[in-house]
């Protein structure tokens, strides 16, 4: 009886098409993917049913942090860098042009006017530590109302949407909803989690 | 492979020295090893889910105009205040200001049985809707219409000052869970504080 003869086969495998998908995987994630702004402080947001979805572009965030400091927060580069010449005319304070550019990478700021030339100065080690106030936006002295005020000016279209701290005062909450109305903004949107509605 | 070894044998010294034929496959391995860890790097730190909002009109400020009247039948006064207790009255002359909470047996419960009659009407809607009888948009219409009857509760959201940022969001979700449409967020007057303080 003849033996049959299993053909030996080598175990190395193409690994060219696993090549393939592999990249054409990181590719798509390359282009898709947004990472997640810096934020200066972590907030951390209330539940709500609510099933809207921020949009992604023209949005000003004004967000609150647990200790009740206000942030300012613009999307747009070129937005933050003529925004920043605005405020400098109006508070009467110069910028370099190398403080604008250092601006411009911000994605929020929560310092009076007057504290924002050194802390743009300073390097990104040194701006972490930096314990950031707030924005001003009491009646005294409402730095966050100019923001808001020349932020809407260069581009109307520009939604509010507030961040708020589940734990963040409810004063500040309402000098800012009051800051807002005294420039009439009366729609705006409050950033929540998801939460499954009760049936 | 198909190539002959003709160097075999004895003949190495006075065979011509020819350069060793190197296979052109590389091994994929470590290139698909490092696609994969850079995908992961990238699925990551992508921001996959954007976050919801709340949408929010405020009504407009506006000094000549007439502020809108409360029937005093259908008003509901809210107090938010510290450790999550809400104080709730009807009406707006000679106030009976009970405590309650932000468990679902506590100012939902409330809110439900006082807009009863809406809820009901909605949900009947909302029945035809499934049934397939009437259309989304009809259905959209139609309970906006029920809540924005003269009738309906009319809600006034009013906190201390000791009240955090997620009761506000608590507050306005219970009005989305309950059907009501007519709901203001109001400052809230030395009467009611003082209503309050001993509560």
């Amino acid at each position: 009886m003849p033996k049959v003869k299993l053909p030996r086969k080598s175990t190395n495998i193409d690994m060219t098409a696993m090549c393939d998908v592999a990249f054409l995987l990181l590719t798509f994630f390359m282009l898709t993917t947004k990472f997640k702004p810096d934020e200066p402080v972590v907030v951390d947001t209330p539940s709500s049913i609510s099933e809207i979805k921020l949009p992604e572009t023209d949005i000003i965030t004004i967000t609150i942090d647990k200790e009740g400091a206000v942030f300012f927060g613009i999307d747009g580069q070129f937005t933050r860098e003529k925004l920043i010449q605005k405020m400098a005319e109006r508070y009467t304070l110069a910028f370099s042009p190398e403080e604008i550019k250092s601006f411009s990478v911000l994605s929020s700021i929560g310092l009076p006017v007057a504290n924002l030339k050194e802390f743009l100065n300073m390097n990104s080690e040194q701006r972490a530590k930096v314990k950031q106030t707030g924005v001003p936006c009491d009646s005294l002295k409402n730095e966050l109302g100019d923001w808001i005020l020349f932020a809407r000016q260069s581009n109307p279209k520009f939604r509010i949407a507030v961040k708020g701290d589940r734990d963040a005062k409810f004063p500040v909450v309402k000098e800012v909803i009051a800051t807002l109305q005294e420039k009439k903004v009366n729609k705006f949107n409050f950033i929540t989690s998801m939460e499954t509605a009760p049936q | 492979m198909a190539e002959i070894n003709t160097e075999g044998g004895g003949g190495k010294k006075k065979g011509k020295k020819r350069a060793k034929k190197m296979s052109t496959r590389i091994d994929f391995t470590p290139m698909v090893d490092l696609g994969f860890l850079l995908i992961t790097f990238f699925m990551l730190t992508t921001t996959l889910s954007k976050p919801n909002t709340m949408e929010i009109n405020m009504p407009v400020k506006d000094k000549d105009a007439d502020s809108t009247m409360v029937k005093e039948s259908t008003a509901m006064t809210l107090i938010l205040s510290e450790n999550d207790r809400i104080f709730y009255y009807f009406g707006i002359t000679d106030p009976k200001v009970e405590v309650t909470n932000f468990s679902k047996d506590g100012i939902r419960k409330i809110l439900l049985e006082k807009n009863a009659p809406q809820i009901e009407k909605i949900n009947a809607l909302k029945i035809k809707m499934d049934h397939k009888d009437i259309t989304e948009e009809t259905y959209r219409k139609e309970s906006m219409k029920i809540k924005a009857d003269p009738n309906a509760l009319m809600v006034l959201i009013k906190s201390d000052d000791k009240s955090k940022y997620k009761n506000l969001i608590d507050i306005l979700d219970e009005m989305q869970i309950t059907n009501i449409a007519k709901y203001a967020i109001v400052d809230i007057t030395d009467v009611e504080l003082d209503m309050i303080k001993n509560l």
